[in-house]
């Protein structure tokens, strides 16, 4: 095989391979991109029930009730202007606690309730508690008080 | 005292790093020996002092230095002393520290082992790397800086993230930065032989080598990384299509082509352009990831940093390093003259094939990674693409490429022969179909047609992996395995590796299950067969940690199969965090994973059953073993000793 014919058989190659990878990316990229709203977006979006979309804010302090000694959870996530009550079942992400930041995908019940079927806590960008501490309560690297902090039980 | 020495290496470092850029480049430029002969000494200058930068920052953390912001940041005098040394790359800057030691320790390995390679070739890798060490070496110094001061000191530290604190994570970064890095090498190898125009079987058998060591750090570091998220992160999930795993997974999938198209360049001097090609997209997909992994753009599990000219800066270097490597390809590529020709039913064939498959299934991941980013700067909103999209896109690609994998090594180069290519895979492809036809009527009635396809298809690369190696075995006489060659050894444990891996994939993701419950001491519930008994919960007080402590005993078949004691802990810094428990043999993992209380005494716990999913790790390690098995192929050694006229023949031992 000549050197031009070889290179005209990568190119179609290439060009095949590529079309077919496109294909099957339009077809999945069609149902599988979930948007990411704020709970004021969700107010101003007027979103469909049952559309499955990502909800993202904060936890609401003290919104979180479990029902006891079940999985089921219901909390509010903010974004400190609007606020959307959220119930989801299933195992919460150590991460979670009120006032963390969280992403819930789910859908909307006909009564205005988040029906979340998967939450993940959002890590912190940037690592470092005691600093956040320190902004939110003014010290200066200092020990930051509770291990009991977020409703997490201690132990001994 | 530690921390000045390593700000003071530091910018030594970069200083060195500037020294080995411009005489690498410039040296054999203007044919100035002078220059030439000062860029190997540079590298291993450099080497030394971000050696010696690294030393002190890794002093400041066992010594917990609260004089150093990124110590307070990241650590404090209780946590465990292994996690002071793995603190070191936690977080942002100790990273970019410890990446910048990667490129030195490749620079330095590149300045020994290149000595017998011409002055001017390896004077211009040198210099190509060394201009990507200052890349960094600026962005440490200037933009992360992990030697900053905070005065007055604190009195304590804050913590290392909890999710760090695992054995496993001390291996993962080395491992995968070394990996990443690696494909650094090739980069400047082919940069350098881009602009010095010259590009033969030589130059292929001299990066083979630097391609493979890098390619199995990758791959060491993705399957540890895979395997650190299935007991630390996920909740049992071993892959999900994360920015930040992709973001390693795009420059393994280049490199595995790489390596591929590199034996046609060096056995048949073709796919010339292709390898070069090739060569500077795996290390470009490498600063993609670390823009993509820094810089915060993707709302990602493990993102780090959000500081906007962090970003600019590392998409500058991007920027820099693939248009240029781009720019030089377009203009220097069409001199390298095409290789021999072959026939379409060839060696060269089947390896073009699997090289398009794995490029264009790296392009869909990348499609699906960065979309959500184009997304948000047009204005359209903010979108994330799941699980769901990869999964559709990247299945169906790997099936024609398994295919292949069997069918390629069977085709002599060339030009093949239908038939002999034939005798050689129908004993695999028939046991493979027996296998899956037998599964079909007797054992797995009611089991998914994807299940019984993907056990199929890993049986048929099995099968053909170690049919190879055992005909040649058998003919060759006794006592005489080792005429076959190790490289061909390796591949063939590779491609079993390979085999193993999706084994682990198909039966994993079908057969699992799992349960999520709220369970009181006392009770019980049944997941896969197995019984969970929750028998009741303790206090725990670690280090750096206090938690409560679940004991689950699990049984089967009124026989006790194990006991787990699953934490749920919270670590000084305020962070909870859960430890899970897992009973597992080789085919199976029995997995517990603790969350909060749910009142009235009750924990909610995650219990699963998975079978089969060590094999995704084995399947892992046993490519890098093919790999490293490779690499001991003495041909490497031996014919550049052969070539340079030295008569005597070395290295046969490898």
């Amino acid at each position: 095989m000549t050197p031009r014919r070889q290179r005209l058989l990568l190119v179609v190659g290439i060009l095949a391979g590529t079309a077919i990878g496109a294909a099957f990316a339009l077809r999945a990229f069609s149902g599988d991109i979930l948007y990411y709203y704020t709970p004021s977006k969700v107010f101003a979006k007027h979103i469909p029930d049952g559309r499955v979309f990502r909800l993202g804010g904060l936890v609401e302090k003290g919104s979180v009730k479990r029902e006891s000694g079940t999985l089921t959870v219901r909390f509010v996530i903010t974004d400190n202007h609007r606020t959307i009550p959220v119930v989801f079942t299933g195992v919460l992400p150590a991460l979670f606690r009120p006032g963390q930041g969280v992403i819930a995908s789910g859908h909307l019940d006909s009564g205005g309730m988040f029906v979340a079927n998967k939450v993940l806590a959002k890590h912190d960008a940037k690592y470092m508690p005691l600093k956040i501490y320190n902004k939110k309560h003014g010290t200066d690297y200092t020990r930051p008080g509770g291990m009991n902090r977020g409703g997490v039980r201690g132990g001994a | 005292m530690a921390p000045e020495l390593g700000q003071f290496s530091l910018l030594l470092a970069l200083v060195l790093a500037g020294v080995m850029a411009f005489s690498g480049i410039v040296g054999p430029w203007r044919r100035n020996p002078h220059l030439i002969a000062l860029v190997r000494p540079s590298a291993y200058a450099l080497f030394l002092v971000t050696a010696i930068a690294f030393a002190c920052l890794t002093w400041s953390f066992v010594t917990t230095d609260l004089t150093v912001r990124y110590v307070v940041e990241n650590s404090n005098a209780a946590i465990p002393l292994i996690y002071k040394f793995t603190g070191v790359w936690g977080a942002h800057s100790g990273s970019m520290l410890l990446w910048i030691l990667m490129i030195s320790v490749w620079g330095a390995a590149v300045a020994f082992f290149s000595r017998r390679l011409p002055a001017d070739f390896s004077a211009r890798v040198l210099g190509v790397m060394g201009m990507i060490g200052l890349g960094f070496l600026v962005y440490s110094a200037w933009l992360a800086n992990p030697f900053t001061r905070v005065l007055p000191p604190p009195q304590s530290g804050a913590d290392l993230n909890p999710i760090l604190q695992s054995p496993f994570l001390a291996a993962h970064p080395p491992m995968l930065y070394m990996g990443y890095v690696g494909l650094s090498v090739a980069f400047a190898f082919s940069a350098a032989a881009l602009i010095g125009g010259r590009m033969d079987t030589a130059w292929a058998r001299w990066t083979r080598p630097w391609v493979l060591v890098a390619w199995m750090f990758l791959t060491v570091g993705i399957t540890v990384g895979s395997f650190w998220a299935y007991f630390e992160l996920g909740w049992g999930g071993w892959w999900f299509w994360d920015p930040v795993e992709n973001a390693s997974f795009m420059p393994w999938l280049v490199a595995t082509a790489l390596i591929h198209s590199l034996i046609v360049t060096e056995k048949r001097g073709a796919f010339k352009g292709w390898t070069a090609l090739l060569a500077l997209l795996g290390f470009s997909l490498s600063l993609l990831g670390t823009f993509l992994v820094r810089s915060g753009v993707l709302v990602s599990a493990h993102a780090f940093a959000v500081d906007p000219r962090r970003g600019i800066y590392v998409l500058a270097i991007l920027a820099i390093a693939v248009g240029a490597g781009l720019a030089l390809y377009a203009w220097r590529a069409p001199r390298l003259a095409g290789g021999g020709g072959f026939s379409l039913f060839s060696r060269e064939t089947a390896i073009l094939t699997m090289n398009s498959i794995l490029v264009v299934a790296c392009a869909a991941v990348l499609l699906g990674t960065i979309f959500p980013l184009f997304y948000d700067v047009l204005g359209l909103g903010r979108i994330s693409v799941g699980p769901p999209y990869f999964n559709r896109v990247f299945i169906p690609l790997m099936v024609p490429l398994f295919l292949l994998v069997g069918i390629g090594p069977a085709i002599r180069w060339r030009r093949g022969d239908g038939r002999e290519a034939w005798r050689r895979i129908r004993i695999p492809l028939g046991l493979s179909l027996i296998l899956g036809i037998v599964l079909a009527v007797v054992a797995w009635r009611g089991v998914p047609p994807v299940a019984l396809a993907g056990v199929t298809l890993s049986a048929w690369v099995i099968f053909s992996a170690v049919n190879e190696p055992l005909r040649r075995a058998l003919r060759a006489p006794a006592g005489q395995w080792g005429r076959f060659s190790r490289g061909a050894w390796g591949m063939g444990l590779a491609h079993f590796g390979a085999g193993i891996l999706i084994l682990g994939v198909t039966l994993s993701s079908t057969m699992s299950s799992f349960l999520d419950v709220s369970l009181k001491p006392g009770q019980t519930a049944s997941v896969g067969g197995y019984r969970f008994s929750m028998l009741g919960e303790r206090a725990v007080r670690g280090p750096n940690y206090m938690g409560e402590q679940g004991i689950i005993r699990i049984s089967h078949e009124e026989r006790v199969v194990a006991t787990l004691r699953p934490e749920s802990r919270v670590y000084k810094g305020g962070l909870p965090s859960s430890e899970s428990a897992i009973s597992w043999k080789p085919t199976r993992d029995l997995y517990v994973a603790m969350g909060r209380a749910t009142g009235g005494g009750a924990w909610s716990l995650r219990l699963q059953v998975r079978p089969f999913v060590r094999f995704i790790w084995y399947g892992g390690g046993l490519i890098a073993l093919g790999g490293l098995l490779a690499l001991t192929d003495p041909r490497y050694r031996r014919r550049r000793e052969v070539r340079l006229g030295q008569g005597v023949v070395v290295g046969t031992t490898g």
